[in-house]
């Protein structure tokens, strides 16, 4: 069992400003980033399968929004979902045994990093399907409000994604039935290898908002505070009945798409001016500015996730590996239970 | 003379460049086909080669892709679609079965819908569950719809050659384990005509009828099979719709035994429809042995290694499979 200190909202609304939010986020931001360059180390030495998407450089996002949530709070996450899953809370131990194919990973190895679903924090689950959670979150906040309680549901997806058919007639189901649902895309520049400039013809995905009758902001996805307050905003919103909120990260991968990629469409050039943006960096920077956490504090931090992921790697990798005779009765619930 | 090897990869490549160049109405479209070169590198550099206009590469929007080649087939184009995984055929359902597969019986026949949709299938991977499925059947149920799935380099550049002939769609399911794999490719055009089976190997104990990548699993296992005094004859049912059962019922009569096998899930699968259609011939008589399907187990694809080959038929359970039907119990 490893996992960060719950996230936690500022008192006064700006997380790097405040000593317990810093330091949460910090535990978040890194744990992310830690993890992700952990399980791109075992794939590369071959001790990991399949294929895997990195979120490095993008964990103000995932950060920021979950800073906003409450645990009873839901969130759909994508293929890109390693920094969903560990804000939301989810054990680091659970994460990396499903994706070492472990019996005791979160899907019991039958998902792999493109399925982890901690359902003990409201993560309904990444998915490999391109915009396939972005109804199901819709569905998830319907059901709240029939059954009258104020959680909400925050659907986690890229630029990419908003060129699918789902995500429009996700929008405007939640647009019309005012449903309590935050759509955060992180517009990190491009799905796949195709460029938002390329697959789009307008200037911010926010604007999409507007064809459905709800708002939608454009906001620094590599800025923990900015993407917590838009998130805090928009939480408050839903929370009271008033509907949906898109909201634009704009942010950026600087690993390649997956396992395979060449990176052949994009520069050097932009992925080392990105890095020049690293969200961690400018979050440590303005925690310390403001006086929220000194040197000693973040050093401190850095060094209890590096050991929380450290741990999850043994912990993970002494368990039994996932078991095949299951797998027939596994595929239908049993009625009743 | 000495024989051409390249890969499948390379032959599907080849067929679509040379079908664009002896044909201006042909295109491609498809996510990430361009400067990516595909997710599998099929398309590799006919982006350079013939440019945006012809290798159109697409945003995520696989219904509106479909839909798109679907409209430009009618009024005269030759698209050929890759779906990036056979998995997203899913999208842009409405558009191959409700629409394309439909027009030309329901509009009364003046117009035809001649697409090819090109996507990989299949597991080997570790993708998981929802990038690993054979959904050959869900197509091959489907009046209007024909489907290949090619088991060789040789056989993916004449089956998508005869795909971009035919008047019709044409779903071609190409294996992603086969994608590096080589064989013999001739270098000029050739048809492979769709709506015939193939027989790939000569046996008098036990015929093998089989698709895609268990062709050549099949055929591996018969090389095994035959140190072990087992001589299998393999069926490659390379077109799934139409299906010709000639040369399947002519070595059952042969064999008096049929082994079916198939990476999908064995409930409604394809391999029943040949059990079905050997059961409802003269064939029948001969066989001595019930009719034998080796399948996938009825479960979506696990990620796990071990889990994902528990599920799919492997080299060893063909041939443990096939000497229980030789001997008979
Ligand atoms: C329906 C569907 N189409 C295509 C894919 C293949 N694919 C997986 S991720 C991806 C790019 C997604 O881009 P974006 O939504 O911007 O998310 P990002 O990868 O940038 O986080 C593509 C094309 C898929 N998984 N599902
Ligand atoms: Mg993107």
């Amino acid at each position: 069992m490893t996992s960060i200190s719950p996230l936690l909202a500022p008192a006064k609304g700006v997380v790097s400003h405040d000593q317990p939010s810093a330091a949460s986020a910090l535990e978040s931001l890194l744990a992310i980033r830690f993890f992700e360059e952990a399980v791109d180390g075992l794939f590369a030495r071959g001790l990991m399968h399949g294929t895997m998407h990195l979120s490095i450089g993008q964990e103000a996002v995932a950060t920021g929004v979950c800073a906003a949530l409450r645990k009873t709070d839901f969130i759909t996450s994508t293929h890109r979902g390693h920094s969903h899953c560990i804000a939301k809370g989810a054990d680091l131990t659970r994460m990396m045994a499903e994706l070492l194919a472990k019996q005791t990973g979160y899907c019991r190895g039958r998902g792999g990093s493109m399925h982890i679903a901690d359902v003990e924090t409201g993560n309904l689950g990444a998915n490999g399907i391109v915009a396939g959670g972005i109804p199901i979150a819709a569905g998830a906040a319907l059901a709240q409000k029939m059954k009258g309680n104020d959680n909400v549901v925050v659907s986690f997806f890229g630029d990419g994604a908003t060129n699918e058919g789902a995500f429009h007639e996700a929008m405007n189901l939640a647009a019309i039935w005012d449903l309590p649902v935050i759509f955060v895309c992180e517009n990190n520049k491009y799905g796949m290898s195709n460029s938002t400039e390329f697959s789009m013809r307008i200037e911010n995905i926010a604007e999409r908002a507007a064809s459905y009758g709800f708002e939608g902001v454009t906001v620094d996805g590599n800025d923990v505070d900015e993407v917590f307050q838009a998130a805090a905003a928009a939480v408050e919103k839903a929370r009271g009945g008033k509907g949906p909120t898109l909201i634009e990260c704009v942010t950026y991968r600087h690993k390649g798409h997956s396992k395979s990629d060449k990176n052949l469409y994009r520069t050097k050039e932009e992925i080392e001016d990105w890095k020049t943006k690293d969200p961690i960096g400018r979050f440590e920077h303005k925690a310390i500015e403001a006086g929220a956490l000194n040197q000693d504090q973040v050093d401190a931090i850095t060094e209890k996730m590096r050991d929380a992921v450290r741990t999850a790697i043994t912990e993970a990798s002494s368990a039994p590996d996932s078991d095949p005779a299951e797998l027939l009765a596994s595929v239908y619930r049993e009625a009743g239970k | 003379m000495t024989e051409r090897i390249i890969t499948y990869a390379e032959a599907i490549r080849e067929a679509i460049g040379q079908a664009m160049e002896t044909d201006e109405n042909v295109f491609m479209l498809g996510e990430d086909i361009g400067i990516y070169g595909g997710a599998f590198g099929v398309s590799g550099d006919l982006y350079q080669r013939f440019g945006k206009e012809r290798i159109l590469d697409t945003p995520i929007s696989e219904l509106g892709i479909v839909g798109a080649a679907v409209g430009a087939a009618l009024v005269g184009m030759k698209p050929i679609v890759e779906i990036q995984f056979s998995d997203f055929t899913a999208q842009a359902m409405d558009q191959i079965v409700n629409q394309a597969a439909k027009i030309h019986f329901m509009l009364g026949g003046e117009l035809s819908v001649p697409m090819v949709l090109r996507a990989p299938s299949g597991s080997g991977t570790g993708a998981a569950a929802q990038h690993s499925q054979s959904l050959e059947t869900w197509f091959a149920h489907v009046p209007g719809l024909k489907v290949v799935m090619p088991s060789s380099p040789y056989e993916a550049k004449g089956l998508l050659l005869a795909a971009l002939d035919d008047p019709n769609p044409v779903i071609v399911l190409e294996h992603k384990l086969l994608y590096k794999t080589s064989g013999h490719v001739p270098e000029e055009q050739y048809r492979i005509p769709i709506g015939t089976s193939n027989k790939v190997r000569d046996g008098r104990a036990l015929t093998i009828v089989a698709s895609g990548v268990m062709v050549s699993r099949s055929l591996e296992a018969a090389e095994t099979l035959s140190g072990m005094g087992i001589e299998v004859e393999v069926i490659d049912v390379r077109s799934l719709s139409p299906l010709d059962m000639a040369p399947i019922n002519e070595s059952v009569k042969k064999t008096g035994k049929v082994m079916l096998v198939q990476e999908a899930p064995k409930h409604v699968g394809f391999m029943a429809e040949v059990a079905a259609r050997i059961a409802e011939g003269d064939a029948l008589y001969h066989l001595t042995e019930p009719v034998r399907r080796l399948c996938g187990m009825d479960v979506p694809i696990p990620y796990a290694p071990q889990l994902e080959k528990s599920v799919v038929p492997q080299l060893d359970d063909i041939v443990a499979a096939a000497v229980e039907v030789n001997r008979g119990i």
